[in-house]
């Protein structure tokens, strides 16, 4: 039969004694660092897929006026 | 203004890592506190982040105004609940490096709102890393007696992250 392996743990530091404790997460805290962390890579590929479609939409502006990324910051600034 | 520094506690983490670090039952008897901060965090997917923190464990009536450089482009900003900038290098940044920082908290003692300041960079031996700078308020009148550390996004601080905590008061 296999043994569970432990889950991480998190450390808490008595500033008044010095003990300090390191103590199992439970399965329910396991579970929502699991799904943090799931969220966090949607966000994460949410906003790569912005920058890359929104890096795509200057390009093709670019293209269209017929000028370069430089020309553009000249127009601007 | 104060100007002596005592060590409360220091904590390196060990080699299982660890998902939150918090210093309790901190002392009332000083001015303000720092804390000192290198650490690096098990996330991947940027060479730096943001670390989040509470104070006496609480999660309401937070806010936190922070602005940011990665080096090129321009600085950005934002506003979040109570944070760190910058403070964690993670699995993406050069190996066997850490974020520095600081977080320092002015009459933490004190009976009025509490404000924290920070800074903070992501180190990496490349072309982008992160600096950042973020002014937080926690609108309780409560002493600070407590403050957790957690990296964003369900990920751990690794073996050798370091944070002390500093007393600070006048001589």
């Amino acid at each position: 039969m296999e043994s569970k392996m432990p889950n991480p743990t998190r450390v808490e530091i008595n500033c008044t004694t010095g003990e300090v404790l390191e103590i199992e997460l439970t399965d329910a805290e396991v579970a929502e660092l699991t799904y943090q962390a799931e969220l966090a890579a949607e966000r994460k590929a949410e906003a790569d897929a912005k920058a890359e479609a929104d890096a795509q939409a200057k390009a093709a502006l670019l293209e269209r006026l017929g000028i370069t990324a430089d020309e553009a910051k000249l127009l601007l600034a | 203004m104060p100007n002596t520094f005592e060590l409360i506690q220091a904590y390196t983490v060990g080699s299982g890592g660890q998902s939150s670090i918090d210093f309790n039952t901190i002392p009332s008897t000083y001015t303000d506190l720092c804390f000192k901060i290198s650490v690096r965090i098990t996330r991947s997917g940027y060479v730096g982040d943001i670390l989040n923190i509470s104070f006496n464990g609480a999660s309401t009536s937070e806010s936190s105004r922070r602005i940011e450089g990665a080096g090129s482009g321009s600085a950005t900003s934002a506003s979040n609940a109570l944070l760190l900038a910058y403070q964690g290098s993670t699995t993406d940044a050069t190996a066997s490096t850490f974020g520095n920082g600081e977080l320092y908290i002015p009459n933490y003692a004190g009976s009025t709102n509490k404000s924290a300041s920070n800074d903070g960079v992501s180190e990496n031996n490349g072309t982008t890393a992160y600096a950042g700078l973020t002014a937080n308020l926690w609108s309780s009148t409560a002493a600070i007696n407590q403050v957790t550390f957690t990296p964003d996004g369900g990920s751990n601080f690794v073996q050798y992250s370091t944070i002390y905590c500093y007393g600070v008061k006048n001589a």
